[in-house]
């Protein structure tokens, strides 16, 4: 029980971190960025490459390269998620809502078939393993490695709430989230903030792909298709647009999936999780804390 | 020297010619109203000076600077701020941090947690709101915080479109009564309105524009003794 808790906690951490993007991307333009979960492919392999150029590295090193790789990786993907923006988005700002979801879905197939051309369609093994000792807590098995991951998750979640909740930039997306035009009224420079949301949000895959290729131990180009749609899943059970509630999505889904492939058996895991997100597209349509907490970025 | 020359402003909205040779002035100090039927072209005017809608020919000079093309968020820096139709309140943010949004142009911490300090003395209905979501207030409170946030900016000419929009008689005295006061310390104001009635009270000087262009211009006075301004906007004699 604290085991399937426990693991169900760790997944949906990853869950959570992708799902922030897409949320803030979604409130702030209301653009399902189909193309965020390949940012968090190509988060695990800009960490891929890095350690490869890096060398062999040894057990006891393994956490402090891993951050150090993280904040790099983190650059790099930010800095793709606002070229994407600027070439893929930001020219359909005015057009029909259709034509920026099909962009979307362009843009992500783009990402996957470019790494593929780039980096072979065969899995690659991630030159550095997170595994080591394990202590038992309340019945679970856990690594210390994974207690290390998940704290860097909530700390970058954290960061992130409070970044949206307190400060002028924050404010800023808030406002243009309601009302662009309003914003821009007020002296907000909506580009410029649209563009740094997007890096905020691809900053975050972009960790979150790291993390999932040292826990998983291998990269492939079509990584980011499942947990992009994973992510979307979490983003709705909290309400899409509300920065706590898919923080809280992410989290839910992952204790779901753990129940459910204990309960059904881990071939039904995907099934449940879908299963999950029909339930609430149709039962409650604005997630968790969409209605309570009608605050959106 | 006037603060704001408009002069032969055009604007197209697709195949709709908006406005036509659109001018006016406004002084330093000045209260300007700007009189007009639904669709002839008063928010198209403010939305041109604000930056929101690109004039095709004709020019916008602040202070000596031309702002024609210049981006909103420059203009808003210049000193030009536009409060929209309809108030445009962030509903689900607070009333404070509606008001800390009019200051997002200005870096200094400091300076804005005065302004809006000087906004809640000014306005002490919204200090006791301070910390409710701008939806939940009513819509003079809304307008009241709608101009509040603008003067966070810092403007030295504020644009008001329709600020007695949707609000009871003794509302709208207390909301003109908000802009004369703003006015005496010395912001400059260009007003637009429907209500012709309360504008031309506060107002120095005011123009008539019928399909994207001023038909008439004068002083309030001569504007209230106007028999064709009375007849089509003060509801005859």
């Amino acid at each position: 029980m604290a085991q399937l808790i426990w693991n169900g906690l760790f997944v949906g951490s990853f869950y959570a971190l992708v799902a922030l993007g897409y949320s803030m991307v979604y409130g702030i333009m209301k653009l399902l960025n189909f193309a965020h979960g390949d940012i968090y492919m190509l988060g695990a392999f800009t960490g891929f490459a890095i350690l490869g150029a890096v060398g062999g590295v040894s057990p006891g090193m393994a956490l402090p390269v891993l951050l150090g790789v993280l904040v790099v990786t983190m650059g790099v993907t930010g800095l793709s998620g606002v070229v994407l923006e600027r070439v893929a988005y930001r020219p359909l700002r005015s057009a029909p809502r259709l034509s920026l979801l099909i962009t979307a879905v362009g843009a992500s197939f783009a990402l996957e078939y470019g790494m593929r051309a780039a980096a072979g369609a065969d899995p690659r093994v991630y030159p550095l393993r997170l595994g080591g000792t394990t202590v038992e807590l309340l019945g679970a098995r856990i690594t210390l490695q994974q207690v290390a991951l998940i704290i860097v998750a909530i700390a970058l979640m954290a960061g992130l709430n409070v970044l949206v909740t307190r400060t002028r930039e924050g404010r800023a997306m808030r406002a243009i989230a309601l009302d662009p035009r309003t914003a821009a009224l007020m002296g907000i420079n909506v580009n410029a903030v649209i563009s740094r949301t997007f890096f905020l949000g691809s900053a975050l895959a972009g960790a979150a792909g790291v993390m999932a290729g040292a826990y998983y131990g291998k990269v492939d180009f079509l990584m980011g298709f499942l947990i992009g749609l994973k992510a979307f899943t979490s983003a709705v059970i909290g309400g899409i647009g509300n920065i706590t509630g898919t923080m809280l999505g992410g989290l839910l889904l992952g204790l779901l999936e753990s129940f459910g492939t204990y309960w059904l058996g881990g071939e039904w895991r995907d099934v449940f999780a879908f299963g999950v997100l029909i339930l609430f597209l149709t039962v409650r349509p604005t997630g968790l804390l969409g209605e309570r907490v009608t605050e959106r970025v | 020297m006037a603060a704001l020359e408009v002069g032969g402003l055009d604007v197209h909205y697709g195949g709709v010619h908006a406005l036509r040779g659109m001018s006016l002035t406004v002084g330093e100090g000045e209260i300007v109203a700007l009189l007009g039927n639904n669709g002839a072209g008063k928010t198209t005017t403010l939305s041109a000076i604000s930056g929101l809608v690109r004039p095709s020919a004709g020019k916008i000079v602040f202070d000596g600077r031309d702002l024609t093309r210049a981006r909103p968020e420059a203009i808003v820096r210049a000193g030009l701020v536009h409060v929209p139709e309809g108030r445009r309140v962030f509903s689900t943010l607070t009333v404070h941090e509606n008001l800390q949004i009019g200051g997002y142009p200005v870096r200094d911490k400091a300076e804005i947690r005065r302004r809006v300090d000087r906004v809640y003395a000014l306005l002490p209905r919204l200090a006791e709101r301070r910390a409710q979501q701008g939806g939940t207030l009513s819509g003079g409170e809304q307008q009241m915080l709608a101009i509040g946030r603008a003067l966070v900016s810092g403007p030295r000419l504020l644009l008001l479109d329709e600020p007695s929009m949707g609000l009871a008689p003794l509302v709208v005295a207390s909301v003109m009564e908000l802009v004369r006061e703003v006015n005496l310390e010395g912001v400059s104001v260009l007003l637009v309105e429907q209500n012709a009635k309360a504008a031309l009270k506060i107002a120095h000087r005011g123009y008539v524009i019928e399909s994207g262009a001023c038909v008439l211009g004068g002083s309030a006075a001569e504007l209230r003794g106007d028999s064709r301004v009375v007849e089509a906007y003060l509801g005859g004699v």
